[in-house]
């Protein structure tokens, strides 16, 4: 695999990590639990639209072939997806839905503190951006998960299984695969593997205090970076997402 | 099951450094970190705010609106309590 290439699939893959969860989280919007909350998602979500746009356009630029972010979000189809697993999988409840965004929003800081030594400036920079995003969130996101598994039984009951459902989706996060080597060999991106011993260390001290037990079983579903294996919620999310640009092309307003 | 409201906090945000802060609404929250959180993303989303202050709002001793008359009515006739009776020299300008 050429450079280009290898960069191209991992800023899609950043892109549309940030995209999907971006969007899933856009769904609550107007019917979350309490108005604090409906705001509160609403912004994390459109944070992660915003930081798509970056990842997106500069992987627009690499390709060189005339697409625009918008392009690449708005009609690609799911085989071309990059996004992991954990993104696409349903809201569920509202105890469903943090404890995803806690497991990606604690990945989300540790690769994007790493990037911001990227090698290339464009990668650096954008990082450097979204941290600061992504550290709120995972404090936002860290401090719910906390307070609802350390709350009631209903409430840990909930967050409990919350975790036991999603975990499985967790550890595709910190696959390597020849595109992670490609971008290490370059010093533009971090193996995902090297990450996992510090997420994993704040993910306990987190699931401690909220009383939830992590499960043992390290078995991790793939296939959601490479696009070789969408899980069936993607297509029907982007049915969704993408119809109007499908059905009116290249409307805008 | 009973439903359990959170309190109401109201939200002081200061705009810049230097201002005073100023009140900018309510809002519920279980406990006083959980309202500095919301607050953040309910009232400073489009860069109002350096700093925020929380107050329950059950904390607060408001006057009450039935005294109005003995409250205020007496400092209303009286000028003399307002320094308007200086020249102020021109090069002061506004005041």
């Amino acid at each position: 695999m050429d450079q280009q290439t290898a960069t191209f699939e991992f800023l899609c893959r950043m892109g549309d990590n940030t995209l999907v969860l971006g969007h899933r989280v856009s769904e609550w919007c107007g019917k979350a639990p309490v108005l604090e909350e409906d705001i509160a998602l609403a912004n994390v979500a459109l944070d992660l639209i915003g930081q798509t746009q970056m990842w997106l356009g500069l992987a627009a630029e690499v390709e060189g072939a005339g697409r625009t972010a918008d392009d690449l979000a708005m009609l690609r189809d799911v085989w071309d997806f990059r996004s992991a697993l954990l993104v696409e999988q349903p809201n569920g409840d509202f105890g469903q839905t943090l404890m995803r965004q806690y497991l990606f929003d604690q990945w989300h800081v540790a690769v994007l503190t790493a990037l911001m030594e990227s090698a290339d400036p464009r990668v650096a920079d954008i990082a450097a951006k979204s941290v600061k995003e992504a550290r709120y969130h995972v404090e936002r996101s860290a401090d719910l998960v906390i307070r609802l598994g350390d709350g009631t039984e209903e409430s840990h009951g909930r967050m409990q299984a919350a975790l036991d459902k999603l975990w499985p989706f967790f550890g595709e996060l910190f696959d390597d695969d020849p595109v992670d080597a490609a971008m290490a060999e370059a010093g533009i991106a971090p193996l995902p593997s090297g990450l996992r011993a510090d997420v994993d260390q704040e993910v306990a001290a987190v699931m401690a205090q909220a009383t939830l037990v992590i499960p043992a079983d390290r078995f991790a579903h793939r296939g959601g970076k490479t696009g070789i294996r969408h899980s069936e919620h993607l297509g029907h999310m982007l049915t969704q997402m993408q119809w109007l640009q499908r059905a009116y092309p290249g409307a805008t307003w | 099951m009973t439903r359990k409201e959170w309190p109401l906090w109201e939200v002081f945000i200061r705009g810049q450094r230097g201002l005073s802060h100023r009140h900018v609404g309510s809002l519920h929250a279980a406990d006083a970190e959980m309202a500095v959180k919301n607050a953040r993303d309910v009232y400073t989303r489009r860069n109002e705010g350096v700093s925020i202050w929380v107050v329950e709002a059950a904390k607060i001793t408001a006057s009450d609106p039935a005294d109005k008359e003995a409250m205020y009515d007496p400092a209303e006739s009286k000028v003399y309590r307002h320094p308007t009776f200086f020249d102020i020299p021109d090069e002061i300008k506004a005041m």
